[in-house]
């Protein structure tokens, strides 16, 4: 049984919400983050993303089929999920998640197919038997590759990113939507939750996608791009600064006007989330990278490749924890405070083994970079190397220095 | 071919509309099924367990509790427990103990009162002590039933919120919508569970087991609908309170002598 502090309303002692609750927002922030990069170069024509839009794309895909399945696996009556696609109850915001997830699915397969339609060509033109008739499938019959076909190619480009990033945003502003609006939790209930969320995807996104492209050089035996990571890391430095920014105002505003709720907060985010609220999402996640990041931007002339390659890659380490524990201490944090608003319970520990524990947690985090390997063996995440190209015309890499890239 | 162009014609039409029609129908199949799930518009009377005539048209359900008068014996809870199977550690009716002193206070539920209430010291001095009994407060603008994503919570005619467990995907958002913690995820069906005000008794007449065994009528049920029903008219004439009324979820279950303590 856990300890309480306080007085607990007694069905506020269990923790509803587990483990898969923290996992669902951390990976729906993978697809939207992820996308956000690929959609600054295939959108917004930032040729310094160009080494790393492919791999944000697949990215965003890899994570987006697996982003459902912490849902199904929390829910009581599993068999049952698909009621809320079937018979959905639209006045719950969270009826909408069937038609946002699946919106998106079609809108970033479509801009996957035409991403990857020249791939798809080569290799059904390349291969035989089976191989031949799976890649032929996958091309929906048509191998025009004219100068016209590929510049319809990326006309639909454009406008599948066009409707891509809203939907992605939407996607995971939708989550924090979830928790933002139940006005029965304090921590949960501020309309900037929505933001935050979607700030810290685009955080998580970048991060992971500089850990990933460091990572994919290497087994791909590619240079690293310097003006690329440069440029991710500037991009990084910014979404940090804004969700850390907001993620402290809210408290503030709570403190300074002493609303209602701030005395039982305070105390939740000082005893039952000191660890995982100051230490890691304020100071290892935040103030360390901060500070790591403004080397690279600020200073980003003087350091050598090796230098700012290592500092990006810890800061965007650390920043994927500050992402998480941001997700653990909202979806956790606002349970282990009772509606009451007079007591805490002891802090919640998962359990290891079964549907909603720690081995599964880890077992979808892992399942996206799977499904990365098996995309890069099936359709090859870069394009070959010499091959003409794909996406906007070859533009001359971009030399500019990466601090003049930060909006 | 050209024998067989009418007719051929004709099928193909007739497919045409068919299939359409069976579109047509799964549509609305789906449309009425969310409908129904979602909303207490589907039958006009509910099913009456028993096969009584009870018409849900006719009432409208309202909990009344008189904290002055609740002595913290833990019969309520009890007879809850016993008439619903309530599972161990999980409550669908428990009793607060306050005690308030000028600067401080003290609040207990040990086990949700079921065992009744041991002397407890406190650090201050206690002013005033008092039990105050709490129940789903069967909201009329509820947010528990908003956000269930299927309809399975819904809030009959007669004023009842209710789970359709048949249908409950036991997601949890509605535990969590719930501003006073009268929900939780039954361990053994997985899906949520909360007061009914024992919805199968007060269709056959009955009151719920909480009000039937209350040694102090503490606890009173009545009808807002029937002449002369005395929870009716403390309603409409005495001065009466209702918890956490700035989240407008407009309670239906009130309070007389509530104290400022009390969330």
């Amino acid at each position: 049984m856990p300890e309480i502090t306080g007085f607990s309303f007694p069905n506020d002692i269990h923790v509803t919400w587990s483990l898969m609750i923290v996992m669902y927002p951390y990976i729906t922030g993978f697809v939207a983050g992820s996308f956000i990069v690929t959609s600054l170069y295939h959108l917004f024509d930032r040729q310094e993303f160009k080494p790393v839009a492919r791999l944000a794309m697949a990215t965003s895909f890899a994570f987006l089929l697996v982003a459902s399945l912490p849902l199904q696996l929390h829910l009581g009556q599993p068999q049952r999920g698909p009621f809320v696609i079937i018979t959905p109850n639209f006045t719950s915001a969270m009826a909408g998640f069937g038609i946002l997830y699946s919106f998106y699915m079609l809108v970033l397969v479509l801009e996957l197919w035409f991403v990857w339609r020249q791939e798809i060509i080569d290799r059904a033109r390349r291969s035989r038997g089976m191989k031949r008739a799976f890649y032929a499938a996958l091309a929906l019959g048509t191998y025009d590759t004219s100068p016209e076909a590929i510049e319809i190619d990326h006309k639909a480009i454009k406008i599948l990113a066009g409707i891509g990033l809203p939907a992605a945003c939407m996607l995971h502003g939708y989550v924090g939507f979830i928790f933002g609006a139940i006005k029965a939790n304090p921590w949960w209930s501020t309309p900037l939750m929505p933001v935050i969320f979607l700030l810290s995807a685009a955080v998580s996104g970048i991060a992971l996608l500089i850990l990933l492209y460091q990572v994919y050089a290497k087994l791909d035996r590619r240079p690293v791009v310097s003006t690329c990571v440069s440029a991710l890391a500037s991009w990084l430095w910014f979404f940090l600064i804004l969700t850390i920014t907001l993620e402290e105002l809210e408290l503030i505003v709570m403190a300074y006007e002493k609303s209602e709720s701030w005395l039982i907060i305070s105390e939740l985010l000082t005893t039952r989330l000191s660890f995982s609220y100051v230490t890691m999402q304020m100071i290892i996640g935040g103030l360390i990278p901060l500070i790591l990041l403004a080397v690279v931007v600020l200073m980003n002339r003087y350091l050598h490749e090796k230098v700012r390659n290592t500092l990006a890659t810890v800061a965007a380490f650390l920043t994927l924890i500050q992402v998480f524990s941001m997700r653990w201490n909202i979806v956790i944090g606002g349970q282990l405070l009772s509606k009451s608003l007079r007591g805490l319970r002891s802090p919640y520990e998962p359990e290891m083994f079964g549907r909603e524990g720690v081995l599964m947690a880890i077992a979808l985090f892992v399942a996206p970079f799977v499904i990365l390997w098996v995309f890069d063996r099936v359709l090859g995440i870069e394009e070959p190397e010499g091959s003409g190209g794909h996406g906007n015309p070859p533009a001359a890499p971009a030399e500019a220095s990466a601090a003049s890239h930060v909006p | 071919m050209s024998d067989c162009h009418d007719g051929c014609n004709g099928s193909r039409r007739e497919f045409l509309s068919g299939t359409l029609k069976l579109a047509g129908g799964a549509v609305v199949t789906v449309i009425g099924a969310s409908a129904l799930a979602s909303s207490s518009s589907g039958p006009t009377s509910a099913p009456i367990p028993g096969g009584g005539e009870y018409d849900w048209n006719e009432h409208l359900w309202a909990y009344l509790v008189d904290t002055t008068k609740c002595i913290g014996c833990g019969s309520c809870a009890r007879a809850c427990k016993a008439e619903n199977a309530v599972p161990d550690g999980f409550f669908r009716t428990w009793i607060e103990r306050y005690a308030v002193g000028t600067d401080d206070s003290h609040v207990d539920s040990p086990n949700g009162g079921m065992d009744g209430f041991p002397p407890v010291q406190v650090g201050f001095v206690a002013n005033k002590s008092f039990f105050v009994p709490k129940i789903c407060n069967h909201c009329r603008a509820t947010p528990c039933t908003q956000v269930c994503p299927v309809g399975a919570s819904y809030r009959t005619k007669d004023g009842a919120v209710l789970v359709d467990a048949d249908s409950c995907i036991g997601c949890g958002y509605c535990v969590q919508a719930c501003p006073y913690g009268s929900r939780f995820i039954h361990p053994a069906t997985h899906t949520a569970s909360k007061c009914t005000w024992c919805y199968h008794r007060i269709t056959k007449g009955l009151k719920p087991a909480c009000v039937t065994v209350c040694p102090t009528q503490a606890r009173q049920f009545g009808d807002l609908k029937k002449d002369g029903d005395p929870v009716r008219a403390v309603v409409e004439h005495d001065r009466v309170q209702i918890l956490q009324g700035h989240l407008l979820t407009e309670p239906q279950c009130y309070y007389t002598h509530l104290d400022k303590e009390v969330r």
